[in-house]
C-alpha cells in the first residue's frame, strides 16, 4: 500500500489542537483584504486558513500551525494583529 | 534576590534558550526559562538533523545523553523531474564515529530533554507561559510581562525563534522580511526500524539524510527526507514570495512530492502521524539584524536569524546552541558590558565568522533555473545515456547538446555559471 495523498483537512486531522474558542490569535480585516489583489496568504498558508469564498478572502484561525507565514507575506496589512495563541492553546507537536 | 527576581530570564525553550539556561545555571546563576508550549518542543519543528559538535561545545559528552535518533552515514542529493529522479548517494559508515558529526532528531523529544538538562543544572523551567511583553525602565530592559505576572531580571535573553516578537518589541529590528525566510512544511511518517534499515541500506542506529531539488515547481526551495527511529521526516521548504507568485498551494506541491515514485517507494507502508509548518531563516549573514542587544537584553538563535542553508547543508539548531552558549559566557563575564561581550563571543565561538564565510552563498539560489531546468537537464541527459532500445542511437554529443538547449540557452548557462562562481 502506498502512502496516501492527504487533503489539507486530513493533514490537519493528524495534529493535536486546543482551539481557543472566541479568542482568535490572528485578526484579519476583510475590508483591507478586499483591496488586496495578490492575496499571497491563500497560496502560502500551509494550513489553508485563508480561502477564497465568492471571490472574497475568508479566514479561519482553527488549524493554524503558528508558522507566521501570513504575517510575513501580508504586505497589504489585512493581518491587523498576529500573536501566538495564549499558553496551552493552539497546536501541540508530538513527533516533529 | 527576591522571589520574583532572577539573574537571567530566558524566553523560549528551543535549543538556543535551553543551551543558554543550562550554561548559566551550571555556573550558579539564577535562571528562569519560559516556554509558551505546554512542554518544550510542543511548538517546534525542524527538518531534523543536528550537527552535534554544538552539544560537545556546551559540555563534552553531552550528546551521549541526548535523545538522538540516527547517526547520519549516508548523504543523498536528489534531482527531481516529474516522475524521474537522479540521486547522488555518498556513504561512509565512519561518519559520526568518535567525535559526533550529525544525527537526526525529533524536536518534541530533543527540546524536552534539553529543557530538563537546564532544569537539572538548576534553572527554573516554566512551560505553558507565554511572554507578552518586556519591562523597561530608563531605557533598560528589566524584565518581562506574562499575562498578569511581571518578573524581573538582570538580563532578558530573547530565544523566541524566527518570528521574534520580543526583539521587535524591544525595537531592535523590524518584522522579519518575507525574502529572508523560508516556509517549511513537514509530515512525520511512522515506519518500523527494520524496514527503514533495509530500505535505506543502513544498519541499526545509522541513518540517511536526503535533500531534493526540483520538487518545488520552480519555486526557490527544496525538499528533505530524514530517517529517525521508527519514523521518517519528509518536507519541503519554499520561498514564500515566489510560492505566492507561483499560485499553487504549497501543501499541494508537497503532497505531489510524497507521490514522486522514488520517494513513494521509500514511504510505502508507512503511516502519516503529524503535519506541521514553521519558518526558517534563509539568507544567512545578510539576514542577521545589525543590533542583537540593548541594555538588559540579548537576542539568540533563530530570533537573531542565525541560519545557514547551502542547499546541501541546513544549519540552525547548532547555531542556536552556540549562540546560547555565547550569550551565557557574556553574561558570566564580570565587568564587561554584556552586549559587546556577546558579540565578541559570537566571534570567538566561530558563529559569525562561519556565517560570513557563507555570506554570498545564498546568491546561488538567485539562479532560478536550479529549481527546475537543471534538475530536468540532468535527468534527461542521464535518461538518454541509459537508454537501450535496440535501435542505432543518435550521435551522443549532438543529442546531449540538444537536451541542454531544450532546457537552457547558452547565454543563460554562461550567466548562471558566472553567478554561481561569484557566490562561492
Ligand atoms: C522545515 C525546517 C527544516 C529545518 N531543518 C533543520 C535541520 O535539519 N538542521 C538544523 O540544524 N536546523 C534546521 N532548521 C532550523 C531550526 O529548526 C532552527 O534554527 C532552530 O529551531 C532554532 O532554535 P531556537 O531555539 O533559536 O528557536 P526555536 O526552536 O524556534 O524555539 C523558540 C521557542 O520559543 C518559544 N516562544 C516563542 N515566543 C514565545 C513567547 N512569547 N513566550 C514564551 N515562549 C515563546 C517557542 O514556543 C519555541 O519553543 C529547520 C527549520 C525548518 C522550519
Ligand atoms: S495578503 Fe493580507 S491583505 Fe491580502 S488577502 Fe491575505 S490577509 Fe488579506
Ligand atoms: S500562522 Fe501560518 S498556519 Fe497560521 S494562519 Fe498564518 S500562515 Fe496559516
Amino acid at each position: 500500500m502506498t502512502l496516501k495523498r492527504l487533503s489539507p483537512e486530513e493533514l490537519l486531522g493528524l495534529d493535536r489542537f486546543n482551539v481557543d474558542e472566541g479568542h482568535p490569535h490572528i485578526l484579519v480585516d476583510r475590508a483591507r483584504c478586499a483591496l488586496c489583489a495578490a492575496r499571497p496568504c491563500v497560496t502560502v498558508c500551509p494550513a489553508r486558513c485563508y480561502r477564497l469564498k465568492d471571490g472574497q478572502v475568508a479566514f479561519d484561525c482553527a488549524g493554524c500551525l503558528e508558522c507566521g507565514t501570513c504575517r510575513v507575506v501580508c504586505k497589504d496589512q489585512g493581518v491587523t494583529s498576529w500573536t501566538y495563541p495564549r499558553a496551552s492553546f493552539g497546536i501541540t507537536f508530538r513527533c516533529s | 534576590m527576591s522571589d520574583d527576581s532572577f539573574d537571567v530570564i530566558v524566553v523560549g525553550a528551543g535549543p538556543a534558550g535551553s543551551a543558554c539556561a543550562f550554561a548559566l545555571a551550571r555556573e550558579g546563576r539564577s535562571v528562569l526559562l519560559l516556554e509558551r508550549g505546554d512542554s518544550a518542543g510542543a511548538k517546534n519543528l525542524s527538518g531534523g538533523r543536528l550537527y552535534t559538535y554544538a552539544l560537545e561545545l556546551l559540555e563534552p559528552g553531552m550528546y551521549l545523553r541526548a535523545p538522538l535518533q540516527r547517526r547520519i552515514v549516508r548523504e543523498q542529493v536528489m534531482l527531481v523531474e516529474g516522475r524521474r529522479a537522479t540521486t547522488l548517494d555518498v556513504a561512509d559508515p565512519a561518519w559520526g564515529e568518535g567525535v559526533p558529526r550529525s544525527h537526526s532528531v525529533v524536536r518534541a523529544s530533543l527540546d524536552e530533554w534539553f529543557a530538563a538538562e537546564a532544569e537539572g543544572a538548576g534553572a527554573v523551567f516554566a512551560a505553558g507561559m507565554r511572554v507578552d511583553g518586556l519591562l523597561e525602565e530608563n531605557g533598560r530592559i528589566v524584565g518581562i510581562r506574562a499575562g498578569e505576572d511581571e518578573m524581573r531580571a538582570g538580563v532578558v535573553v530573547a530565544a523566541d525563534g524566527v518570528n521574534s516578537l520580543l526583539g521587535q518589541q524591544a525595537g531592535l529590528f523590524p518584522d522579519v522580511a518575507a525574502r529572508a525566510v523560508g516556509v517549511g512544511v513537514k509530515e512525520t511518517i511512522e515506519l518500523p526500524d527494520a524496514v527503514i534499515d533495509d530500505r535505506f541500506g543502513v544498519t541499526a542506529g545509522e541513518g540517511v539524510a536526503r535533500v531534493a531539488i526540483g520538487c518545488t515547481e520552480g519555486v526557490s526551495g527544496g525538499g528533505f527526507l530524514y530517517t529517525n527511529r521508527g519514523s521518517l521526516s519528509l518536507g519541503i521548504v519554499f520561498n514564500p514570495e515566489q510560492a505566492a507568485a507561483h499560485g499553487r498551494p504549497i501543501q499541494e506541491i508537497f503532497q505531489d512530492f510524497k507521490e514522486q515514485p522514488a520517494i513513494a517507494a521509500l514511504l510505502e507502508g508507512g503511516t502519516s502521524v503529524e503535519y506541521g509548518a514553521h519558518l526558517v531563516p534563509e539568507i544567512g549573514h545578510h539576514g542577521v539584524p545589525a543590533r542583537l542587544h540593548r541594555e538588559g537584553m540579548l537576542v539568540i538563535g533563530d530570533a537573531a536569524q542565525f541560519g545557514i542553508n547551502t542547499g546541501l547543508v541546513i544549519r540552525g539548531m547548532d547555531l542556536a546552541i552556540v549562540s546560547g552558549l555565547a550569550a551565557a559566557r557574556a553574561i558570566l563575564q564580570e565587568g564587561a558590558p554584556t552586549g559587546p561581550a556577546y558579540m565578541a563571543q559570537l566571534e570567538e565561538l566561530a558563529l559569525l565568522p562561519t556565517l560570513r564565510a557563507y555570506a554570498e552563498f545564498h546568491g546561488i539560489f538567485g539562479i532560478s533555473r536550479i529549481f527546475k531546468e537543471y534538475p530536468a537537464l540532468a535527468n534527461q541527459a542521464l535518461g538518454f545515456l541509459f537508454q537501450v532500445d535496440g535501435r542505432v542511437p543518435p550521435p551522443m554529443l549532438k543529442e546531449l547538446l540538444a537536451i541542454v538547449r531544450k532546457n537552457v540557452s547558452f547565454r543563460q548557462l554562461a550567466a548562471d555559471a558566472w553567478k554561481g562562481y561569484r557566490s562561492l
